[in-house]
This record gives C-alpha cells, structure tokens and sequence, in this order.
C-alpha cells in the first residue's frame, strides 16, 4: 500500500514558486450523493506515473463498502423506476458537464497515464463520446434484449430486460478515465446502481468523473466511487449479500477466482470472470489488454439485465 | 348470503317450496339492488360475479375430457345417460306420428333389452303436447314442452305467455323457454329478470328451463350472468341452447353453467339443473358432460333431476357403445331401432 | 379422493406398459455407443410408485466422464463444430420427429421411472421436449441474428434434475446442439432412463458419434462433469445449495455457467379474480407434478378480503383430485419420486404443525407401497414460518394473506428466490403493474406453469441465472 506522507511541494494546480499559491483539492469518496472521507480516516498518498506525489486520497474501508451498497440500494428503486428517457438525458447531462471539463479531465489523465497533452485530450474526446454513445441507449435497450415470444397457444408472451439492481465495478487499474467510463456507463445507463472500486493507482479522475456525475441531475447513490485497495474493497463486495452482480474487469488475476467463490454465497452475476491470469474474452489481465478504444457493444450493458417474461391469456 | 332454509332444494320440489326458497333469495338481491330490479341495479350485481377467463375455462374441459371411463364406470354412465336424455322432436315437419314414433322410443329405448330404462322426457312444440301425453302415458316419461317464441323469442310477452298456457293446459310437465337474447345483449336485465319470473308464475305446476342460447351471448361472461340471472328469477333449470343455432353446447358453456349452480346452491339453498342441448350425437360426448357434472357441480347433480341431455341420435349411440361394452364386438346401426 | 362411497367410480383405466421395452442392463452413452462403466459399476433405478426396481444402469466413474469430455471435445474440433448450421438443423429436427413419433413410449418409460402421471408425462412432458427440438432446429442456421455471435462455447457439461428428467435434457441439448457445441449430459440417478433412451433416438437419427454423451450416475459422477478442465461450459438445473458448491468449484476456472437453481414463488390472487380460473390455477401450480417443479406456486397470496370464500373453493375442487397408480389415465397426483424427498416433504410439513400454522389434507387413500405423500394446505402462515421461506418441493401449499397489492409485492419478494410469480385479477393496469414489480424471471398473469420452447425461462437472484428457451436461451452456449 503507497504511503501516507502529505506531499509539500506541489500537487495538481499547485503554483510556481513565487506565484500564487494553489487551493489543493481534497479527494474524497463518493457515496450517496455526497463527498465524505473514509469512516477509518485513512488516506493513502496518490502518486502521477512519474512517481511524483499529487494527492492524498481516501482510503475506503470495508464500512465505506458497506455504506456504498447501501447508499446504492437505496437510489435503484427511484432510478430503474425512472423512465428511460429520463435516464438518457441524465447521462447526456453527464456528457455535457464532462465536455465543459474536458481540459481539467485530460490533465489528470496525463498526469495519471503518463502520456503527453495530445494523447490525454484524445483520451477524454473518446471518453465523451463513449458517454454520448451509452446516453443514446436507455429507450432504446428493451427493443434489442426484449420482444415478444411466438408461444404455440392462446397466450400474449413477452420478455422485458429489468437492471438486476446493485453492480459492484471493479474499474480497470491502468485506464484511468475511457476505462473507468466503458465500465460505469452501461451499468447504469440499465437502471441499475453502481459501487466502483476506482484504479488503485490513478484513482483521481474517478474522483473528478463524481463531481460530474453529482452536477448533472444524477441521483444520489446512483453511482458511488470508492479509492483505496482494490484488494481490500472488492472481497467485500464479491461476498456482499445484497450486491446482485460484479464486473471483476480490474481485478487482479490472481484474485478473481477467490472473489468468484465469494460471489457463489449470493448467487451473484459476474462479469469479466475468465481463467485466473486471462478475462474472459482472451484478453490480458486486470483488462488493461481491453482496448477501450474498439467501438463499445451492448454486451456490457446485457451483462446486468435480467429477462423477465410474462405470460397472460389472449380471450373474450 | 346466507339461504333462509337449510335445506338444500331440488329442482323437482313443490311450487310452495320453489317459491319460498326464491323468496329466500330475493331478499340478498333486493338488499343488493334495492327494491326495483332496475337494469342498473342488476348490472352491478352481475357485472359483480368473479369473472370467467376463456382460456383457462378451455383447459379445464380439455383436462377433464382425458378422463378414462372404463368397463363398469362406462356401463353406468351409458346408462345414467339414458336417463338424462331429453328425447327431442323440434321441427316444422313434424307430424302427431312422428311424436308418436318418438314416445315409443322413448319409453323402450331397446326393445331387445329391458335392462335399459325408458328417457327423462319427450321435448315437442306446444301444439303436439297432446300427442305426446298419449305417447308416454303411464311410462313416467315426462313431456317438456318447449315456449315463448321458441327458438327465436322474438315476440311480445303477452305472446309469450299465451304460448306457455297453451303447453301447461296439454298437461306439459316441463317448459323450455327461451330468454331474450336481445334485451339480454342491449342491457335491459330487469326485463329478462321478469319474462323468467312471469313464465315461472305461468308454468304453475310445472318445472321451468330457461334456455340461455350461449351461442348468441357469446361469452363466458355472458353465460355465467345469464345463468345467474336465471337462477334467481326462479328458474328450475338452466339450458344452453336451442339446438337451432350454431355453436349450441359446448363444454366450456356447460362447465361455466354447472359452476353456476354449484355456486347458486351455496349461495341461496337451492339447487337448479343443468341442460346441455344442440350437437351433442355420440356417447363419447355425453359421458365427457357426465364427467364435467361430476366434477365441476358435484355428485349431487349427476341424477335425471338435476342433468339432462336434449337430443334426437345420441340415444342409438348410447345403447351401440351399450352393446359393445357388454358384448365386445362393436354394432351396427340397423340393429337399433329408429 | 378416489371415492369409495360415491356413486360413479370411474374404473382403473391403466395405460399399456408393453409399449416400452426396459432393458436389465443399460450402459453408458459415450461416443455414439453404450458400453458399461470402466469400473463395472452400476446402479439401481426403481419405480418410486411400487418400489420396485426397474433396471441396473452404469455408474460413470471419473475415467467414463473423462472419456466422454474427450469425445465430446474431437466430435467438435472434427465434426460438429465446422458443421454448417443448416446440416446441423437437420439432425436436431430428425431427433424433434423421432421423440413425436416415440412419444408414448417415452411417457410410459417417464412415469414409470420418474412416478409422474402417465397424463403428464403424455400431455406435458413429451410434446414439449420434441417442440424443444424443433424449435432450437431452427436457429441452428440463423445463430448470426441472434445477437450473441455465432461461434459455439465448444463443449458442454450438462447436469439436470429428476423433476422433468426427458424434459429438462431437451432444455439442455436443443441449444447447445443448435449453436455448435457438443454435450456430455449426466441425468439424475433417480431417473435415468428416458435419457438413455433419447440417446437410442440419436443413434436412429445418425447424429455423429461423440456430439452428445450421457454419463449416468449421482453426485459424484456430476462433480466430476463440472470440475472436468476440458468442458468449456456447466449448464445446472438443481438445488441452489448445489448451485452454490459448483459456483464455488468453477471460480478461476473461466468456465461459462448457467445455472436454474430453486425458488418459492407467490401466487398472488386478488379479490376480483376470475376464481374458477384461479382455483385452477393454484391446484395447477403447487399440484402439477406432484410440487416437483422449482417454479411452483407453492406460496398462496391471497387477499384477505375473499381468502375465505376462496379456500373453500379451493378444498372442494381439491377433493376431486385423484391420486395413485401413474399409469392409471385418470390419475391427478403421482408418486414422490424418491424416499429421500419423502422424507424431506415431511419434515418440512411437520415443521409447519410445530411452528403454528393449520395444516389440512382432503381425503386421501394413500397406497400401500410406494412413496406418496396427500396433497396438502397450510393456512394461517406467516413469512417467518419455514414452510414459507423453504423450497418443499412437494405437494404443499403454504396460504399467506395480504391486504393491498403494495403488501402482495413486498410479501411476494421477501425471500431470496427469484424464478416466478402468479398473479392473478381481472384488472389490466394491475396485472402490468404488479408484472413490472415482482422480482422473479416469469411472471404467469391469470394463468400459471406455462412452458414453451420459445418463451425464456430462469430466474432472478438465488434462482439462478440465464435463461434457457427463446432467443436470449442461446447466449448460454455461445461466445459473443
């Protein structure tokens, strides 16, 4: 775990030496709407992929976790109840909120990704439009994962695609925004809640992604981000009885089959499960070999909807 | 709800019984509708009845028709079913002979076997009771008479009436009107509610059924406020139909019909008949209704007082799967008389 | 019930047994040919309405279900999996056809084995495995617009119940034959006949060797199956705490997994129900296959306003049910297919006497030999009650009331199943209402257990995941 020395020199909008003197952002959690730190008042020391220090950052604790599921909870019933095309303009609002701080946003992905000013704006742009991509599908899910079944008697049949409830995301460790957003748009953009267990390491742009997400008419609870050790937070979540699925995308591959059998106590619906060391589509581990640039499918968002099928005679 | 009397009542009771148990109905309906058994009021109380879904009313028949009646359970439905039968003339055509012909059948279904009973009844028009009463003198066969404006109904209710009187003063035991369908389907319940009741009044002695024509109501929903409405404008039995219209019975009509009573006898003490009439030609079918009383009614129901088949061919069909059961080889129609 | 004071006794109307040949002996079912386990095990399978032995099967050991993997595995690298979908389709259809025109053989052989009624297995059972087929033919050559790719998983370990025995193998076979995989199914040790049998079917069929394989044999031999590293997909149908077991064996193993695991459903009646419908429809739910069904409405919501009128309906229709012989046409209620679920059928209503709830049967001849247990209701039940929260699976019906539909709904999810609902009035806006509501995978609006092959079927939360039938029953066997 990185140290928890508070950096002096400087951090992300700290000043010249002489010049005026930066007001350093506190990163805290985000759970229910609000910006608390960590129950345990930890905080671990946030490094950019130079080495050098930007932020102290809040370390979850597992009753953070716990609060999160139940913050999570608590907002599905209001937000799968919402109609799609609520949904949809929420997560546009998202993007309209995200497009405004875009530079802000690709600063934190240099700084985080270690790559140069062009390569990060790229990154936000792709982030963007991949959040204006899931906007476009709320209203539009049940045409593709629903319909009606042709049953051979007197019956009207049809299935309709329901958001499980309250996914545990484990967000991919290297790409610390277009990652972060491929994970967390399609989980909620079914109607389902999110707890996130941000990058361990570049966890900052998640923080800045929740203040987005807390000005864009998302309710509270909705999304919940938590920064710290993944190894200690996604445990809890894999065994938590009252989380109904997990995205293992960032989890460690010699961890997941742990988490698996963890998750087996709830019966719970996991995604990016594969052989300890691959995912599940053959790609490299903890998904940093995803590439998050290919075009999205809607497979990730089919991954957290449940089918329901009704059945009701057809007569006088 | 609760029947005034605790007696549960057959169809073949005495007028003072009918009517005092009608009486012992009335006043749960009137305390439903008030004193005026207005349209509005009715259509409250029969709009209020659980509905009945199709489908699921087509499955249940088809479940039970799996049932397999086998050796002496076929042996005595055959013959409960030659009890039940209502043997029926209803033509233009017909003639004082071909009434005469009928009631010989009637009485001695087989002339080569005296095991089989005679019929139920003989159903004729009015003005071939007489005839008929000479035919099964002395037989215990009864004569039904069919009336008002049967098949149609389509007449006044003086009409009506007249055409009731004429059967009850031929000495007809029993009296198959018909309902009118039209002020049934145009809402106007208070007046099929008071043709039912004055034709009851009209019959005197003799026992009512009230023939629903289910195939023009159309729906089970239909049917089941028919029965209802019926039942408690004293009718002493509930007939699906005329025979003269197509769908005539059909299982699912009877089976909604025969929840009917079964719920009409809990309700107001009283037990009312069932008649299934129109198509019904093989015995395969009759004993398929006989399961559906048993079933679906109860036990109580499966006797000539309470069931009855309308029918003309299904009788010969009856004493061929007789024969067959009893010898093992099948029969041929020319051994069995017309 | 079976009316030994009445006046109508309908007579033993038994269904010919001569139409199926049981073998003594049967083996296993590996690369197109029976051949006796490795070992030389075998087991016993009997009928649970007699208690008489039908026949010795072969106990698959490690080195069988090995040897099964394997032939699975080369009949896909070799032959199925480059198979076009349209060839494909005709086996599958060939195989739809042989189960229809076998079809009496086959019920005879399910009730015998399995102790369901002769009608079920002819009228339910049967039809539905051969429109299982049929209809999975028919997406072999059109898996592109399905929506879930079109390349097979690779090979399939299949594991299935005794409740559906011929049944729940077409659920697992049909599409994973229609997307390309290849099977190696193990049926339950109390029922596997009709199984063995489908597997002479495809031999009659021509199916190359190796596509699919049965393994007979119990806990072991499924264990086997399901922790084999060479099957690429386990698709269970069984308890969830099973479910659970092999969850906890396949983690990091990458396997693909369905599961369709247990529940407790709610038959939620209104009191402006069509109540003939709906009497009906409770008998149907918790009485059909005598309660072996995962999706029984084996919890009646009743609205308190009518629970009274309504249970006396429901007692008179149930007197009418006739229980005994499985081969007699006219039975209703068939045996309990096992001493052990027996025993667990009684456990469980004795637990619902000690814990406070009335427990009422109708009349009931139980036969002599055999294990039977009397179709049975429990009313004033509360949530906490056991015979409330935990799966019976037996003829048992546990009646809880509920005052507005807001109660029904929270009342109808308070359990950790999730696979059905029956709901049942004749409001429309409250039937959608409540349908959007009820957490459970099929929701039965005024009707109740309607199977079809095109119709998705699986459950929400510890009933399980994926679905099988329709098209999102094909994203199970295929990678996307």
């Amino acid at each position: 775990m990185p140290e928890k020395t508070a950096p002096e020199k400087t951090g992300p909008g700290g000043a010249a030496p002489g010049g005026r003197l930066a007001v350093r952002k506190t990163y805290k959690l985000y759970i229910g709407g609000a910006f608390p730190r960590s129950e345990s008042g930890r905080t671990y020391l946030v490094r950019d992929a130079g080495g050098a220090e930007l932020a102290n950052t809040a370390q979850a604790s597992r009753k953070d976790a716990r609060d999160a599921v139940v913050a999570a909870r608590a907002a599905t019933g209001k937000w799968s109840a919402a109609t799609a095309y609520n949904r949809g303009q929420v997560l546009y609002r998202v993007a309209e909120m995200l497009e405004g701080r875009a530079a802000q946003f690709a600063a934190e992905v240099a700084a985080a990704e270690g790559v140069d000013a062009e390569e990060a704006g790229r990154r936000v742009d792709a982030a963007i439009d991949r959040w204006v991509w899931y906007a476009g599908w709320p209203d539009k899910v049940a045409q593709i994962a629903g319909g009606s079944n042709a049953v051979a008697g007197p019956y009207f049949n049809f299935s309709v695609p329901e958001p499980t409830g309250v996914v545990a995301v484990i967000a991919p460790q290297e790409s610390s925004l277009l990652g972060l957003v491929s994970v967390v748009a399609p989980v909620i953009a079914t109607g389902n809640a999110a707890v996130v267990v941000a990058s361990q390491d570049r966890p900052l742009p998640a923080i800045t992604l929740a203040e987005v997400l807390a000005t864009s008419d998302l309710p509270g609870g909705v999304v919940n981000v938590l920064t710290g050790a993944t190894a200690e937070l996604a445990p809890v979540l894999a065994g938590h009885m009252d989380v109904n699925a997990i995205d293992l995308t960032g989890a460690a591959p010699g961890s997941r089959a742990e988490l698996e059998r963890l998750a087996a106590d709830s019966i719970k619906r996991v995604f990016g499960a594969g052989q300890d060391g691959a995912s599940q589509d053959g790609a490299g581990h903890d998904g940093a070999g995803e590439d998050w640039a290919a075009p999205p499918t809607p497979r990730r968002m089919l991954a957290f909807l449940e089918t329901k099928t009704v059945w009701h005679p057809m007569g006088t | 709800m609760q029947a005034e009397s605790t007696q549960i009542q057959q169809g073949q009771a005495t007028p003072g019984a009918r009517a005092a148990a009608t009486q012992s109905v009335a006043p749960w309906l009137a305390g439903a509708v008030g004193t005026e058994f207005s349209d509005a009021a009715l259509r409250q109380v029969l709009l209020g009845l659980p509905g009945v879904d199709q489908v699921a009313t087509q499955e249940r028949t088809a479940n039970l028709a799996t049932r397999s009646i086998k050796k002496d359970a076929k042996l005595w439905a055959l013959i409960m079913a030659v009890r039940m039968v209502d043997l029926t003339t209803l033509e233009g055509a017909d003639t004082p002979g071909k009434v005469r012909d009928l009631c010989v059948k009637a009485r001695r279904p087989d002339p080569s076997d005296p095991g089989v009973p005679p019929v139920a009844a003989v159903c004729v028009y009015p003005d071939l009771v007489r005839a008929a009463r000479d035919g099964v003198a002395g037989s215990g066969v009864a004569v039904a008479s069919v009336a008002t404006a049967f098949p149609s109904g389509r007449a006044s209710l003086a009409v009506k009436l007249a055409d009731v009187a004429e059967a009850v003063n031929a000495g007809a035991d029993e009296v198959d009107m018909v309902i009118d369908r039209g002020a049934f389907l145009a809402g106007r319940y208070g007046q099929v509610y008071e043709e039912v009741r004055a034709v009851r009044e009209a019959c005197g002695p003799a026992h009512l059924k009230v023939i629903l024509e289910t195939g023009e109501l159309a729906t089970l929903d239909n049917v089941s406020r028919a029965s209802w409405l019926a039942m408690l404008a004293g009718a002493d039995f509930i007939k699906t139909s005329t025979g003269k219209v197509s769908p005539a019975s059909t299982p699912q009509v009877a089976h909604v019909m025969l929840a009917a009573v079964r719920d009409f006898a809990e309700a107001a003490g009283r037990r009312v008949g069932v008649k299934v009439a129109g198509g019904i030609r093989t015995a395969k079918d009759a004993i398929r209704y006989l399961v559906l009383v048993r079933e679906t009614a109860g036990e109580e129901w499966l006797t000539a007082g309470l069931f009855r088949i309308g029918a003309s061919s299904l009788l010969n069909d009856l004493l061929m799967q007789r024969s067959k059961q009893l010898t093992g080889v099948y029969a041929g129609p020319d051994y069995f008389t017309l | 019930m079976t009316g030994t004071d009445t006046t109508w006794e309908y007579a033993p109307a038994p269904q010919e047994q001569g139409i199926v040949a049981i073998k003594p002996h049967y083996g296993l079912f590996v690369n197109g040919e029976f051949a006796p386990a490795t070992d030389g095990r075998t087991f016993s399978t009997l009928n649970p309405a007699t208690e008489e032995p039908l026949a010795e099967v072969a106990l698959a050991g490690e080195a069988d279900v090995d040897r099964a993997v394997r032939a699975a595995r080369t009949a896909f690298d070799r032959v199925w999996g480059p198979m076009p979908g349209a060839q494909r389709a005709k086996y599958i259809y060939r195989i739809a056809r042989l189960l229809a025109e076998r079809a009496r053989e086959f019920a005879v052989l399910e009730s015998l084995d399995n102790g369901k009624p002769i009608k079920e297995s002819r009228d339910v059972d049967v039809p539905l495995a051969s429109a299982h087929f049929f209809y999975h033919a028919g997406w072999a050559d059109k898996l592109e617009y399905a929506g879930y790719g079109s390349t097979p998983v690779g090979v399939a370990g299949q594991v299935i119940p005794w409740n559906f025995p011929l049944l729940m193998a077409a659920w697992k076979l049909a599409p994973a034959l229609a997307a390309g995989n290849t099977c190696v199914l193990k049926p339950a040790e109390t029922t596997p006949l009709t199984a063995l049998l489908l597997a002479e079917v495809c031999q009659q069929a021509g199916l190359p060797e190796g596509v699919v394989n049965i393994v007979t044999g119990a806990g072991e031999t499924g264990a086997a199956l399901v922790g084999h590293p060479d099957v690429d997909k386990v698709a269970f149908t069984g308890s969830t705490e099973v479910g659970k077991e092999i969850l906890r064996s396949a983690a990091g193993t990458g396997k693909k997994l369905t599961m369709e695991l247990g529940g407790k459903a709610a038959n939620v009646v209104f009191e402006d129900a069509p109540m003939e419908g709906a009497v009906e429809g409770i008998v149907n739910g918790i009485f059909f296959n005598q309660g072996h069904v995962c999706c029984a409405g084996s919890r009646l919501l009743v609205q308190e306003s009518v629970a009274d009128a309504l249970l006396d309906r429901l007692r008179r229709r149930l007197g009418t049910l006739r229980l005994g012989d499985p081969l007699d046409k006219n039975t209703d209620i068939g045996a309990i297919n096992s001493r052990q679920q027996l025993d667990k059928i009684r456990e469980l209503s004795d637990s619902g006497e000690a814990e406070g709830a009335h427990r009422w049967s109708p009349p009931c001849q139980l036969p002599e030999r055999g294990y039977w247990f009397a179709p049975t209701v429990f009313t004033g039940v509360s949530q906490s009650h056991r015979i409330a929260r935990e799966e019976i699976f037996g003829p048992v019906l546990s009646v809880l009331t509920f005052r507005t539909p807001e109660e029904a709904v929270a009342k109808a999810n308070n359990t950790p199943y999730g696979l059905s609902a029956g709901v049942w009035t004749e409001k429309g806006s409250r039937i959608l209402w409540l349908a959007q509501r009820l957490r459970a995978g099929v929701v039965w609006a005024n009707t109740y257990n309607r199977f079809d092959p095109a119709s998705p079927f699986g459950g929400y939360r510890e009933s399980g995941f994926g679905r099988e039938g329709g098209r999102h029953g094909l994203e199970a066997y295929l990678n996307a």
